[in-house]
């Protein structure tokens, strides 16, 4: 389970406060949709679940440990390109896993294993985010921060996407959350939707 | 060849043009011979022994001088530009001697370590060390802190982080700073031998120079200038080899 308490973030160059007093739960296997207007601290938020920043007031606890940091338990698919232009395909997978043969099944899974000795510049938008995808899997973590996932990619490889995920989510019980600004895609695969709006405050739907 | 004619259509036209002025204007300078007249001495040279052993002295002087301060720039380059918060306390001293011309630390060898290979292998370590230094540093300062939050984020080993990461985007800074290293290696050694050895091409320039001999010496001030060039173009190959992923 995670559970924010009485977060609050500001970033030390701006004067705005983001959140103050951010309260809510996750439970384990859930996936959940966090919705908001663009500038709401969506990302911010991301960020402060995967340990790259941390949070001026209270805490987040993650499987009853404080989150102080990264970690292999939270792994962001952040909408930044974070894949190392130096290593190919299957590089980013074996880097985070030593078993091969099911890094080859990851990459399989989303459709890039003809694509394995690739540079990221080589690939489209698209594989990137796939590619991403296969790498947190690889490194089977409890929980995914997916900040935007499906943005670039088209209406086909999306629905094919939302069927792998939803598959491996529930075979895996990993849970999701799922940063979007397409409130059909949380219709469609989060069972939970946050919304955090500008002022910082989260309301929560089932 | 068309690549070729490109590359030495200036080299040909200056020498040209200097050899042309000596029929023209009739101009018998001994200090200033003709090129002619030092492709001669040149071809000449080449066919002793002598001359072998004062470029293979130079060489060696500098690859040991160049081997010493990669060896040393490189890793610790590459350390403090990743650990900003230590890289901070050397900073100021770096930046203090990196300024400082090689050539100034000629007399400062010479008096620790005589007239031998050791002060020059001093002086050209000091005239490498400090671009293949800095260009290491800066490549691994430029780690953009996605890649450090990944390597944090699926922790990985320091090693493991520094090898696959920090290494692997500074190698086109890497290559840059053993370019500019090299070349500095190579002018420093000449230096060196100009001002404290009995051996080298630097030797060679300034003895020939005493006894005006100056075809000897413009020989000598070619050799310098090709072997500078085919060093370059050297690294140059290793680099394309080993950075074949453009960014």
């Amino acid at each position: 389970m995670l559970k924010a308490r009485n977060l609050k973030f500001q970033y030390s160059d701006h004067d705005k406060i983001i959140f103050s007093d951010l309260n809510f739960t996750i439970q384990v296997g859930e996936i959940v949709a966090l919705l908001g207007p663009s500038g709401s601290g969506k990302s911010t938020l991301a960020h402060l679940l995967a340990g790259y920043l941390l949070a001026q007031e209270g805490e987040i606890i993650f499987q009853g440990k404080k989150n102080s940091g990264p970690g292999r338990d939270r792994i962001i698919i952040s909408q930044e390109n974070d894949l190392f232009p130096f290593h190919t395909v299957i590089k980013h997978l074996n880097l985070v896993s030593s078993d091969q043969a099911k890094n080859q099944q990851w990459l399989k899974l989303v459709g890039l294993e003809n694509y394995q000795d690739k540079y990221p510049h080589e690939l489209s938008g698209g594989m990137k985010k796939r590619l991403s995808f296969a790498r947190a899997l690889a490194a089977e973590s409890p929980f995914i921060i997916m900040d935007e996932p499906f943005s670039s990619l088209d209406q086909e490889l999306k629905e094919t996407l939302y069927q792998d995920l939803l598959k491996i989510v529930r075979e895996k019980n990993i849970t999701i959350l799922l940063i979007t600004h397409d409130q059909a895609e949380a219709e469609k695969l989060a069972g939970r939707v946050l919304y955090l709006d500008e002022s910082g405050r989260i309301k929560d739907y089932q | 060849m068309k690549k070729i004619l490109k590359k030495s259509i200036i080299i040909l036209t200056l020498l040209l043009f200097w050899q042309a002025s000596y029929y023209i204007f009739q101009v018998a300078n001994p200090l200033l011979p003709a090129p002619l007249d030092i492709f001669t001495s040149l071809v000449e040279l080449l066919a002793t022994k002598e001359f072998y052993f004062d470029i293979f002295a130079s060489l060696g002087r500098v690859l040991v001088g160049f081997f010493l301060a990669a060896s040393l720039g490189v890793p610790l380059g590459l350390w403090l530009g990743d650990k900003k918060e230590i890289g901070e306390y050397f900073l100021p001293l770096i930046e203090i001697l990196r300024p400082i011309p090689p050539i100034a630390w000629i007399p400062v060898a010479i008096l620790l370590f005589g007239l031998g290979n050791s002060a020059a292998y001093f002086v050209i370590f000091l005239g490498a060390f400090f671009p293949i230094f800095s260009n290491a540093y800066l490549g691994a300062r430029s780690l953009p802190q996605i890649y450090k939050n990944v390597a944090a984020t699926f922790e990985f080993s320091y090693w493991l982080y520094w090898r696959e990461y920090v290494v692997k985007y500074a190698l086109p800074f890497i290559f840059t700073g053993l370019k500019i290293g090299l070349g500095m290696a190579w002018i420093c050694v000449i230096a060196a031998e100009m001002m404290g050895s009995q051996s080298g091409l630097g030797y060679f320039v300034q003895i020939n120079r005493l006894y005006l001999k100056t075809e000897r010496m413009f020989s000598g001030i070619i050799t310098i200038g090709l072997i500078g060039y085919l060093l370059s173009a050297c690294l140059d190959a290793i680099t394309r080899k080993i950075i074949k992923v453009k960014n």
